[in-house]
């Protein structure tokens, strides 16, 4: 698979009409919902006149389909947005466009962001990179799978409870989920804004770590960024690391578990310190996390009402007609199953026994890894319990699919940095992700333990 | 499992401005209380004089100058996003 640097140099007009090649000949694979060619090649014959230059001149890249960025309508892969032409770009595009690279399309999701392996796409599923009849994981596998079928050397994606790992881990590329708060999400769509962040998806660490350089840092246009801290690092010194035991429990795929056991091995051989560690309420992560996802859900999107952008149903005749048939339409199944569960556990009566006590409970998990983070640098874990699934095996039942997400979703609620590496292929050549996490605004520090050990 | 009437998948509906299709309010009922089932099981922990975690950085109100900022989109771009316009207003059905 190709790195930044096999692009950068080169002209931009030919790095671009190669990737553009390269995604219609993997289009099979329904990686991605539209190409920005037009503005792409403008863009490109820019840099090729030097009037745009940066760290990434020339370098093509595709977004997930929840950034708002121009070229092509930005949809979230749902009805409600098909034809939403965005007037502005988001942070985190704008900022990689300031150093030359280039969006040359955007990639299929679940509609919304909401799910685990792109099957909620309201324009249909993506395929898995290394196996046409599985999933390639969720919500962000469009640019998984871009990334790992090397149309584009990086992709940028959003993880709120695994988004950008599960798929890392199923197509077999880097997938990061910073800290929270890193990287501004201003012209993002917006699903569950304490866990919603910005990442990318690359070929390798130390590129995943460039791109991560680049988007992150203060935006007054989203106060929860913090202070730019991110500094790639270009050596690690040795490390406590410690094996979350709780995920590397019978309930994981054996050849999952394996695989994540040989990158631990290859930890040590390097000299670092690797122990087995417990985090007792990792267990009850899931329904905390299924309590106040949809919680934010329901609220962040209340406002896709059919008045000021979005789909309006037909031939209505009064105002709650128009929301009640207009959001009907405009969602899939799994955004109106989470809009009301949403509605359900801040009802007033349930308020207490769900979101309440889901926030108190968040606390417990967050002091368990502040307890942990005491004695050692970084844990270790599968990122998914299985390898990548089947198309259609999960869909029927809400809850399976959700499970999928149990590894992913701990870090995500105490706003850690977690980041899926590559650690091998299963006996069907399917990828098996291995998930490093560390303290908040350890990010870097990940990016390059997993560098240092690449291809070993 | 737990139990979720058809009704209150209605009410559940009109809480969340959603008209559903009939066969939809079905599997919605079936769906609901399967992940109702899963999510009760929080209430095993003990969580008795735990403070609740809403913003996990810990920052507190961030404050900017209370200046008009365009970001860059003017009006027109704005109205021209709305499904119906009219007299340069986004046009709504009769409210009442």
């Amino acid at each position: 698979m190709s790195k930044i640097s096999d692009f950068v140099g080169n002209s931009a007009r030919t790095n671009v009409e190669t990737a553009l090649e390269k995604a219609r000949a993997a289009s099979e694979y329904h990686a991605l919902l539209s190409l920005t060619e037009e503005r792409a090649l403008e863009r490109a014959d820019a840099v090729d006149r030097g009037e745009i230059t940066g760290r990434l001149a020339g370098v093509p890249f595709v977004v997930k389909d929840n950034f708002l960025a121009l070229g092509a309508p930005s949809t979230a892969a749902s009805k409600m947005l098909a034809n939403f032409d965005a007037p502005l770009q988001a942070t985190a595009v704008e900022k990689l466009e300031a150093e030359g690279a280039i969006c040359i399309g955007k990639a299929n999701l679940d509609a919304f962001a909401h799910g685990g392996s792109t099957e909620n796409s309201a324009f249909g599923p993506t395929k898995n990179a290394h196996d046409q009849e599985r999933v390639a994981g969720g919500s962000s596998g469009g640019s998984a799978v871009v990334t790992a079928l090397d149309v584009v050397p990086f992709a940028l994606g959003t993880d709120t409870g695994g988004s950008i790992r599960q798929p890392a881990s199923f197509n077999g590329v880097v997938g990061v989920k910073p800290t929270y708060g890193t990287v501004s999400r201003y012209g993002v769509v917006a699903m569950a804004s304490s866990t919603d962040t910005i990442g990318c998806f690359a070929t390798n660490a130390e590129d995943a770590a460039l791109v991560m350089d680049i988007m992150a840092g203060r935006d007054v246009r989203d106060m929860t960024t913090l202070p730019d801290f991110f500094t790639p690092k270009g050596s690690v010194a040795l490390q406590k690391i410690g094996v979350i035991r709780e995920y590397m429990s019978d309930d994981v795929d054996q050849e999952v578990r394996d695989q994540v056991a040989e990158y631990i091995e290859t930890l040590k051989a390097v000299g670092h310190t690797v122990e087995e560690v417990s985090l007792p309420s990792i267990r009850y992560a899931l329904a905390m996390y299924y309590i106040i996802v949809p919680a934010e859900v329901s609220s962040n999107l209340a406002r896709y009402d059919g008045i000021r952008y979005g789909h309006r149903a037909e031939g209505i005749q009064t105002l709650a007609e128009l929301y009640g048939r207009s959001r009907d339409e405009g969602f899939v199944t799994e955004n109106k199953r989470r809009i009301m569960i949403g509605s359900y556990v801040l009802s007033s009566g349930y308020f207490d026994a769900y979101y309440q006590q889901a926030q108190k409970a968040r606390t417990i998990l967050i002091n368990e890894y502040n307890t942990l983070f005491d004695q050692y640098d970084v844990l270790i874990g599968p990122v998914a319990p299985t390898p990548a699934f089947k198309l259609g095996e999960n869909v029927a039942d809400p809850v399976k699919m959700y499970l999928a997400d149990i590894m992913t979703v701990p870090p995500s609620l105490a706003g850690l940095p977690a980041i899926s590496v590559p650690a091998g292929r299963t006996q069907a050549g399917l990828p098996v992700g291995v998930q490093l996490i560390g303290r908040q605004q350890s990010d870097a520090l990940l990016l390059a333990l997993a560098a240092s050990v690449e291809g070993k | 499992m737990t139990q979720i009437s058809r009704d209150d998948v209605l009410h559940l509906a009109q809480l969340s401005s959603l008209q559903l299709a009939d066969d939809e309010v079905d599997s919605l009922q079936q769906d609901i209380g399967n992940i109702l089932g899963y999510i009760e099981q929080l209430s095993e922990l003990d969580t008795t004089g735990v403070e609740p975690t809403y913003q996990v950085t810990g920052l507190t109100n961030v404050w900017r100058d209370d200046v008009v900022d365009q970001s860059g989109v003017s009006r027109e771009q704005l109205l021209a996003l709305a499904p119906e316009q009219q007299n340069n207003s986004v046009k709504v059905p009769k409210v009442l």
